[in-house]
């Protein structure tokens, strides 16, 4: 007899891609489900699975999507899984078990798993939507990757400046924040009378609002909204009214007040429907219609199912319903049943810790209240007390208490006499606490992570917290339980006799050597490697090339062999290519060399040409004190440099970029030293170097510091009788520090030696893409000053001779104009042929742009013209 | 020459010579299909095979022709979206791209044939 590989397996149908369904997916191969099932997910998101709970972070700028998916594609194909991501489901045929999706494809099942998630609750308000039905322009919901892609989008343009959000729970308070994060003014209306009300009393909800408001949002509380304003000009939302008449301006609005269960697919499909599609313990659904034709084989979990009357709106609930399901799907534990789950949380809500467990305040005349409040310092604590039990806790700005408050509140453990040690070990240390905890006690909500878990995972081989992190994903959502987790790992590795390791590749130079920068820079010179692919040869794995390491090692081997360096062009990111900064539609930014900021009428004249005979699409002063040409053809740049013939300002490199300056003596009546000067010759000697991380330097006149220099990599004031401070590690980008003073000089001269041996001292020991502001405090100020001013490793003479070595080997890769290195470096038509997203076309003279036939010459967008030769090329045969 | 294993190939269309394509880079090309003309980002490993995709990235339309690679994947520049050029799969949760027919016949011409 012949038989495929499938028969005698059940077909499982999940619909809902989400974090039940996904979390379901995996706890269903951990108990062998492949074995038994043949499963086939629906959903609708054009993804495979992502931390919803990320989205946050994504929204706040801080996370990248890149860094939220659970499950890759891929992991799908590699597990069996049929995977339909981007398709929808509209019904389910009951009786002929078949799910129906929205391509009018039947999809046949034995059993159904229904985990559709929620959507954003939009109350009614006047002018929320258009004609069609959809949402006016600039309002959106916060609930999927595209919503807050399209959200990131909006608040980076820079076009828009206030946002309202509307409600003030724990999704709004965190889309406030981010949204804030990107120089938005943000306003959150919350029509209940106190910020998270579901979770907090009005005390605590107080105490947060002071938080919140000392980040610089505004918060309205009891405040309805009833409608939305729209400019007919822009054709998007304008601003919101509220019931009592305010109006608030807004050029972007979000709308989180609540969540609605998705359950059409279980109405339609017949199944009993409340708030949420019914369940009972095994996470059954109730059918409608009691069909006899055998027993109903559809199951909800997740935040779409309603279970013993309650609905929940966050993980922690589901991991539970996910193990269970697994549980009786497998038959692992027939009899597996869930009982619900007690609603305690801990976030990290808009920067402010909060863990909320029962009821947040006294409800019976008896209930004993224990509150701790410090408004100004941002914290509010309280336990409630009932009949000698602990009822309730709720913990804002200081949540270390929670894994220990949630441990006796779960098991009615018997509490102190004196009720406020519940909150501080009062003549107690609060060492041991995490020795206290017992296996079962939930550490990461974010993931269902317990002790037992992460315990588990040492006992199974895991020495780092890394590890741990990686192996049971604790403290891989919001982070909060990062501190306890750590401390867990450190435990029980130290229980079982070890010890407590990192994880290697986090002190590896690039992912794809094995080595840290000490031990590959003695490797690379001991083996004279000077070519990227020579260190995989030698050095890699299996000698495996790797696409994300190569960059790092093209600027380490530059460092190393100034002279001997072999260039491997594929071993250069595309700006290193090409010279110029690729921008979001493959064209390029160009930013000639503009010493200390000071130009000249024959320079800005020459630009001035380039960027109207080119179609410059803008053209802009930068932060960095020069002026950037946005826009420009890959196959026009060695034409803008031969036109312009100005040195490369290397701002695309990981280099030093700028000596932003100020003016210093000659004019300015505060000066105490020729700051213009100085930072002319301090970029003129650096220029081009390459550096772990770019390298951004300013010289100012005086402490008034104009031109930021106590902010930046290598800062210089002069302070007066010819002396001059050098600061290094400042930062003002996504880290703001004032830099540490490193010493005072007495002369130009001596500035530039200290800051010259300080680049080839960082180009030696950064790690790659360690700025300085993370360099230097890594080896503290005075290390540094040590090594650099004392001489106190006898290194001075060296780090002077390589950097001068280095100083003597620039030249300008703009003249590569006249000898590109390779065919089609810049003509071929690399750039995709279809039309993009286009940089914003920006004023040459007057909003709107020149006109196209009013330019000089005649322009070829770069859309027409690869088109054509690259039809040539493809005819050429 | 490289050690490409060639097949006296004479299918698809000829979009270069590989010489045009320095090694461990890509380039873009427009082949005409029955159907149109789709943008095939050809890549030259560097130990001398050939891998196509399609050109436009999927994420954002970013050029993958100008990403960098290595012997399995393609990293789009503008937000380092990782491809697997063998199958097409996002290595980092987006969309797939389409694999391209691609080899290189006797004279060092690369032929591409859409997919
Ligand atoms: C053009 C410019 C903005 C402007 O219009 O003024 C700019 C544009 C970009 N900056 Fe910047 N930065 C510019 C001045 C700055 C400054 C101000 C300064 O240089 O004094 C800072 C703060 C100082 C600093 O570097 O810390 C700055 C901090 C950043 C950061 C945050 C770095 C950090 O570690 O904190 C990034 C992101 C990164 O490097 O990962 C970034 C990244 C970028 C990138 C390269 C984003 C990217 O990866 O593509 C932008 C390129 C735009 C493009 O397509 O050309 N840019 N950026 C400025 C060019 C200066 C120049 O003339 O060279
Ligand atoms: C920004 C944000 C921050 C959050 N922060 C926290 C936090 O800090 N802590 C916490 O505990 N919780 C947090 N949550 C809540 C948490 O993300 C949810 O509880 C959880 O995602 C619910 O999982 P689910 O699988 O039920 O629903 P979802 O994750 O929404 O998954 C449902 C999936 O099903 C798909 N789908 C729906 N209908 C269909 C259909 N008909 N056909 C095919 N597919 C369909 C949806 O597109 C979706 O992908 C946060 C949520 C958001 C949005
Ligand atoms: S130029 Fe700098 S600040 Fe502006 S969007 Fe780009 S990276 Fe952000
Ligand atoms: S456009 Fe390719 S990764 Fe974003």
């Amino acid at each position: 007899m012949h038989m495929t590989k499938d028969v005698g397996k059940r077909r499982l149908v999940l619909v809902g891609n989400g974090m039940a369904g996904a979390r379901l997916l995996e706890e269903l191969l951990e108990r062998g489900a492949s074995e038994q099932f043949q499963v086939t997910v629906f959903g609708d998101e054009p993804y495979g699975n992502y931390n919803r709970i990320m989205l946050s972070h994504v929204l706040a700028g801080e996370d990248g999507e890149e860094s939220i998916y659970l499950n890759e594609l891929g992991w799908y194909a590699d597990n069996g899984i049929e995977l339909r991501s981007g398709v929808r489901v509209e019904d389910v045929d009951l009786p002929a078990r078949e799910v129906v999706d929205a391509d009018g494809g039947r999809t046949p099942y034995d059993v159904l798993v229904i985990a559709t998630g929620s959507s954003p609750h939009f109350p009614p308000m006047d002018g929320l939507r258009r004609e069609d039905g959809s949402l006016l322009p600039g309002v959106s919901g916060f609930r999927s990757l595209d919503e807050t892609r399209a959200m990131l989008e909006e608040a980076r343009s820079g076009a828009h400046e206030r946002a309202v959000v509307i409600g003030g729970g724990l999704l709004g308070l965190e889309a406030a924040k981010g949204l804030q994060n990107h120089g938005l003014d943000v306003t959150v209306v919350h029509s209940p009378a106190h910020l998270m009300n579901q979770q907090l009393d009005a005390d605590a909800g107080a105490v947060l609002r002071r938080s919140i408001e000392e980040a610089g949002i505004t918060v309205v509380t009891g405040a309805r909204t009833t409608g939305l304003t729209a400019c007919t000009e822009k054709g998007r939302v304008s601003g919101v009214v509220l019931k009592d008449g305010r109006v608030f301006e807004a050029d972007m609005v979000v709308v989180t007040a609540g969540i609605r269960p998705n359950t059409d697919v279980g109405l339609r499909a017949g199944l009993v429907v409340e708030r949420g599609i019914v369940v009972d313990d095994q996470m059954l659904c109730v059918d409608q219609a009691r069909t006899t034709a055998g027993p109903s084989a559809v199951y909800a979990l997740g935040e779409c199912a309603q279970h013993r009357g309650e609905t929940y709106g966050l993980v922690a609930p589901l991991w539970e319903q996910a193990a269970v399901l697994a549980d009786v799907l497998t038959g692992a534990d027939p009899d597996a049943a869930y009982h619900g789950s007690r609603t305690s949380t801990k976030l990290k809500v808009a920067g402010v810790d909060v863990a909320a467990i029962g009821q947040s305040g006294p409800e019976h005349p008896d209930d004993e209240h224990v509150v701790f409040s410090d408004v100004r310092r941002g914290l509010y604590q309280s336990v409630v007390v009932r009949d000698g039990r602990l009822v309730g806790a709720t913990l804002l700005g200081d949540t270390r208490k929670t894994a220990a408050l949630q441990q006796v509140f779960d098991r009615g453990l018997p509490l102190p006499e004196q009720r406020v040690e519940l909150l501080f070990d009062v003549g107690a240390t609060t060492e041991g606490s995490v020795e206290d905890l017992a296996d079962d006690a939930q550490v990461c909500n974010c993931n269902g992570v317990t002790k037992g878990d992460i315990c588990g995972a040492v006992a199974g081989g895991c020495s780092s917290v890394k590890g741990v992190m990686d192996a049971t994903r604790a403290g891989k959502g919001c982070g909060s339980c990062k501190d306890v987790v750590g401390k867990i790992v450190e435990h029980a590795v130290a229980a079982g006799g070890g010890a407590l390791t990192e994880d290697p590749s986090v002190h590896w130079y690039v992912p794809g050597v094995p080595l840290r920068k000490d031990e590959l820079v003695a490797a690379v010179r001991a083996q004279h490697l000077t070519s990227v692919s020579q260190v995989f040869a030698a050095l890699a794995p299996g000698g495996a090339e790797d696409a994300k390491s190569k960059m790092g090692l093209t600027s380490l081997l530059r460092t190393l062999w100034p002279e001997e360096f072999v260039d491997e062009r594929d071993a250069r990111y595309i700006n290193d290519r090409v010279h110029a900064n690729i921008q979001r539609d493959g064209t390029f930014s160009v930013v000639p060399q503009m010493k200390g900021g000071v130009t000249t009428p024959e320079q800005l004249r020459k630009i001035a040409d380039v960027a109207e005979k080119y179609g410059v699409g803008m053209l802009k002063v930068t932060g960095g004190q020069r002026i950037d040409m946005l826009g420009v053809r890959k196959e026009d740049l060695p034409k803008v440099w031969e036109d312009l013939d100005m040195p490369s300002g290397y701002a695309y490199g990981k280099s030093m970029r700028t000596v932003k300056t100020c003016v210093g003596t000659d004019f300015c009546r505060f000066g105490l030293g020729d700051s213009t000067a100085l930072g002319i010759a301090i970029e003129e000697r650096f220029q081009g170097i390459e550096t772990p991380a770019k390298l951004k330097l300013g010289v100012v006149g005086c402490p008034r510091n104009c031109a930021e220099a106590y902010v930046k990599d290598v800062g210089v004031v002069a302070i007066g009788g010819g002396r001059w401070e050098v600061y290094v590690g400042g930062a003002a980008g996504a880290s703001v520090r004032k830099g540490d003073l490193l010493a005072t000089v007495d002369s130009p001269e001596a500035v530039i030696e200290l800051t010259g041996r300080f680049i080839q001292f960082y180009r030696t020991w950064g790690n790659w893409l360690e700025r300085t502001y993370d360099f230097v405090p890594r080896l503290s100020i005075e290390r540094v000053r040590l090594v650099l001013v004392e001489d106190s490793d006898g290194m001075c003479a060296q780090l002077d001779a390589e950097i001068e070595a280095a100083c003597a080997a620039y030249r300008d890769p703009w003249k590569e104009r006249d000898a590109p290195d390779a065919p089609g470096r810049f003509s071929a038509p690399a750039l995709p042929l279809l039309p993009l997203p286009v940089v914003p076309r920006r004023p040459m003279g007057a909003p709107g742009g020149t006109p196209r036939e009013q330019l000089p010459v005649e322009i070829v967008m770069p859309n027409e013209e690869a088109v054509v030769s690259g039809a040539m090329a493809g005819a050429q045969q | 020459m490289t050690a490409t294993t060639t097949s006296g190939t004479t299918a698809g269309v000829r979009v270069a010579a590989l010489a045009e394509i320095p090694p461990g880079e890509g380039r873009a090309y427009v082949v005409p299909t029955g159907a149109g003309e789709v943008q095939v980002a050809v890549f030259h490993h560097r130990d001398g095979r050939v891998s196509a995709v399609d050109a436009v990235c999927p994420h954002s339309g970013g050029p993958l022709a100008d990403g960098q690679i290595d012997s399995c994947v393609v990293v789009c520049p503008l937000h380092l979206n990782t491809w697997d050029l063998r199958t097409g799969a996002s290595t980092s949760g987006q969309a797939p791209v389409r694999v391209h027919g691609v080899a290189v016949d006797d004279d060092g011409g690369v032929r591409v044939t859409p997919r």
